[in-house]
């Protein structure tokens, strides 16, 4: 349902891109006849409720249509173009995910553990940094250090189908690590708000009355507990990897599906641009709908009910 | 159980187990650091129970949780010494004293239901500490959680553990914690208001297990609570408390028999305040056969019919869930009943809030339990009561000002007080707003929803007397909720008896106080502790020999 709503707003917005579509892909063979003869023949002629319908029942289908800017040349639908780079922003974002997930929960457990320690105002202080640093900024940051001058890393992220895993690894390091810097700091601050405003609850005061051990306090008493909010923090982060990654593919020329939906918005691939946006919007609803699911999930009132 | 056996000779009755000297804590609000236990000594022997009383913010929880060498965050020692067994607590490390709590001495929390994790099971808080502590194994620690459960007169001791906290009701969860605290048979227990959150009825029935389990493992015990006919049942000892100091302290017989303070005496004085009753035919309020249900769900208020006399007081009283809250909520319209009628001054009110006109809405008026949340805490005191003046009466500026003097000094507060926000205020100067807020309207009707609950003894008193006076000044009815019986002798003319969401009784004062009774209110009404200290023994022998 929410899906179905996002693809009216996802169509209007594309229908009221300025621009003519016709007049970029002919370029100087543009003439007012050749320009209709074109919207003729993929069917832009037709009225927009009509062509929305139209698309709207192929796509429920998993027919995303062909892609505008193929016509010229050679045929391409345009899940053929979407495809391969789908899989390379999933790849990236697994990537992180794995890295970036656990680290931040450790970090955040760890400093609301050790609240005001020496430890806990460095991390503190460092994804403060990273939190307000432009990505694109630590992005170079990074590749002027870690690549251009110690060599450690390609500076390049350009990957096709048939690099092999390690060298896909190697390339796909300096992007991971940027995205992980991106997203730690918030899943970690949101971890140890979480626990901490856990730990002035009267249970919490009683697990300490028990004599029970600082760690037994927070994993076992406050962490089952905060477990919603940090839940919802995670797939928000989760589903920026997917959608707003695009800078980052852009500063490391990594095929993402970012860069495929910028390319396509320039050159007014219409049917790609509505795919790839179609795609971001199910992306956020899935991760958004498994946080909740895992929220109930951890939540023994509504999981057992009286 | 050879271990438990083992353990309980080494205890001498009689030993020193507990010695507090001169003991100082104080506490930081808005970076201000104030005292709030300004030097106390305790003794407590082996198998003694001590009871600790006085006022909310006597800072007798705050000395409870000291006996455990524990201060709660923004609180520190300041001075004194808590030894324990020959063991020195605030010189101990944080890991000596971690060792101690929970199988040496332990904590059972006013809150049962804030005090348990929402996360997990029953039975796996309650062993968690004798596991933790290395005590038991984890099927001994059940095996004895389990025994502990029957002992306490648990339903289904074998089986209630592998519930949730939300799944029982406040009394079992207030008895399934004593089980945890009993769990490493520690040589002292805290018990910070245990009683205070149940209701009469329930709240025999856990200080029965209670006192019948701290004497059986000859446990010592601190009995923290500010009801002094609770205590006398509890306690071999009372100490009075107030702003951190002691004000007395004797055997419980002696403090009973003849108080020697005046403080302790004014505590005392409470319950003896009561109404003369009267009634009157013209009725300002009739509720005629009302039913109303949540939702769909299972009627709260079944078939019930009150009527109010002008000028009078009718005090509802049940406990939790009996539907006293739900039938004020159809009064004032919050909730259309699905069923009956509500008459006020001779008229059909419209059931649904929105169709009643702003005159019906002015005549009747509610006040709260809770003043905390029931102002504004953004909002001056000018504003508070300045609102329903402009609302109802279109006062302003200089009139308004002038009004809302006057309102303050019916209420006995002077005229200072007109710029103060809520926080600047004590609980009773808050509930003491409310009423003024109440008033500003003018009504023929007020609804209390147990409006001195939330209130210690002496502020309690003190606003009974002054919804008298009202009362007496302007004519105005009250319909007042309460579960608290000293407080109906205190103000009612008229008592309504409910339970689940029935009527069971109404009719004057005196005739609902005095027998015979329905059974529901012979229940209710022996279940509330007097201060006789054989009260207790002697309620229970009594319902044996009846269940015989």
């Amino acid at each position: 349902m929410t899906l179905f709503i996002v693809s009216i707003v996802i169509f209007s917005l594309v229908e009221w891109l300025p621009g003519d579509f016709t007049k970029a892909i002919l370029g100087q063979a543009w003439t007012p006849e050749t320009g209709a003869a074109f919207e003729r023949e993929i069917g832009l002629d037709q009225p927009p409720v009509t062509r929305y319908v139209n698309w709207i029942a192929d796509v429920a289908q998993g027919d995303f249509g062909e892609s505008f800017a193929s016509r010229v040349d050679y045929r391409r639908t345009v899940a053929e173009l979407i495809a391969p780079r789908l899989a390379n922003t999933l790849f990236l974002a697994s990537l992180t995910a794995i890295i970036a997930v656990p680290l931040a929960l450790t970090l955040g457990i760890m400093a609301a553990l050790y609240r005001n320690s020496l430890f806990d105002r460095i991390v503190n202080a460092a994804t403060l940094t990273t939190i307000s640093m432009p990505e694109f900024f630590m992005a170079y940051l990074l590749m002027l250090f870690l690549s251009v001058k110690l060599h450690w890393f390609p500076g390049l992220a350009s990957v096709d189908a048939d690099t092999p895993l390690p060298e896909r690894l190697m390339r796909c390091a300096l992007p991971t690590l940027t995205l992980t810097l991106v997203i730690v700091a918030h899943m970690m601050r949101m971890t140890r708000a979480a626990i901490i405003n856990l730990l002035a609850s009267p249970y919490i005061e009683m697990a300490r009355l028990k004599g029970l051990s600082k760690s037994r306090v927070v994993l076992r008493h406050a962490l089952p507990n905060a477990w919603a909010p940090i839940v919802n923090v995670i797939a928000f982060n989760l589903a920026y990897l997917v959608v707003g990654v695009v800078i980052v593919e852009a500063v490391f020329t990594y095929p993402g599906i970012g860069q495929l939906m910028v390319d396509a918005v320039t050159s007014r691939d219409i049917p790609v641009v509505q795919a790839c946006a179609l795609i971001f919007a199910a992306t956020y609803i899935l991760l958004n709908l498994t946080a909740d699911i895992i929220s109930i999930a951890t939540n023994p009132r509504l999981l057992h009910p009286r | 159980m050879g271990n438990d056996n083992l353990k309980q000779s080494t205890r001498a009755k009689g030993e020193i187990l507990l010695e507090m000297r001169g003991v100082m804590i104080e506490g930081e609000s808005d970076d201000v650091w104030h005292q709030i236990v300004k030097g106390v000594d305790i003794t407590l022997r082996r198998g003694e129970v001590l009871g600790l009383i006085g006022e909310s913010g006597a800072g007798k929880s705050t000395l409870g949780i000291a006996a455990m060498g524990f201060a709660r965050p923004g609180c520190r020692f300041n001075g004194g010494s808590v030894t324990f067994d020959g063991i020195d607590l605030l010189a101990a490390t944080d890991e000596e004293r971690r060792k101690l709590r929970g199988s040496r001495i332990s904590y059972v929390a006013q809150s049962a239901a804030a005090s348990f994790n929402p996360a997990h099971r029953l039975i796996d808080q309650t062993i968690e500490t004798a596991t933790q502590h290395g005590i038991r194994d984890t099927s001994s620690a059940v095996a004895d959680a389990k025994d502990l459960y029957g002992r306490l007169r648990l339903p289904n001791p074998t089986t209630i553990g592998s519930r949730y906290p939300h799944q029982v009701s406040g009394g079992q969860l207030q008895r399934v914690m004593t089980a945890m605290a009993m769990s490493c048979r520690p040589d002292l227990i805290i018990f910070d208001e245990p009683t205070t959150a149940l209701d009469v009825t329930t709240q025999v029935e856990v200080l029965a297990s209670i006192r019948a389990i701290v004497e059986e493992f000859n446990t010592a015990a601190i009995y923290i609570t500010h009801d002094l006919a609770v205590v006398a049942q509890m306690a071999h000892r009372i100490m009075v408390l107030r702003h951190g100091k002691l004000v007395e302290e004797a055997p419980t017989r002696e403090m009973l028999a003849e108080p020697k303070e005046a403080y302790t005496k004014s505590l005392w004085a409470v319950r003896k305040l009561a109404k003369e009753e009267s009634t009157s035919p013209d009725l300002i309020l009739k509720v005629d056969h009302i039913d109303a249900a949540y939702g769909n769900a299972v009627k709260i208020l079944d078939d019930v019919s009150i009527s109010v006399p002008r000028g009078r007081t009718v005090a509802v009283v049940g406990e939790s869930g009996s539907g006293k809250s739900t039938l004020a909520r159809v009064v004032t319209g919050l909730l259309p009943p699905s069923k009956g009628s509500v008459q006020f001054n001779g008229r059909d009110l419209p059931s649904a809030l929105a169709q009643r006109d702003k005159e019906s809405l002015r005549r009747i008026q509610m006040i709260y339990q809770s003043p905390d949340t029931a102002l504004n805490p953004r909002h001056r005191v000018y504003d508070i009561i300045g609102r329903p003046l402009t609302f109802y009466h279109n006062l302003r500026g200089k009139a308004l000002e002038a009004r809302i003097i006057d309102l303050l000094k019916m209420i006995e507060l002077d005229e200072t007080y007109i710029d103060r926000l809520p926080g600047e205020l004590s609980g009773g100067q808050k509930q003491r707003i409310c009423i003024a807020r109440a008033l500003a309207a003018e009504p023929d009707l007020i609804i209390c929803d147990e409006v001195t609950s939330a209130l210690d003894q002496i502020v309690q008193e003190e606003i009974l007397k002054l919804l008298l006076r009202l009362q007496a000044e302007f004519d105005i009815s009250y319909l007042f909720i309460t579960h608290d019986i000293a407080t109906v002798r205190a103000i009612a003319d008229e008592i309504v008896v409910m339970n689940q969401g029935k009527v069971v009784q109404q009719g004057l004062k005196t005739k609902v106080l005095s027998p015979p009774h329905p059974a529901y209110t012979e229940l209710l009404l022996s279940s509330v502790p007097e201060m006789d200290p054989d009260w207790l023994t002697n309620l229970l022998q009594k319902r044996a020999a009846k269940t015989k």
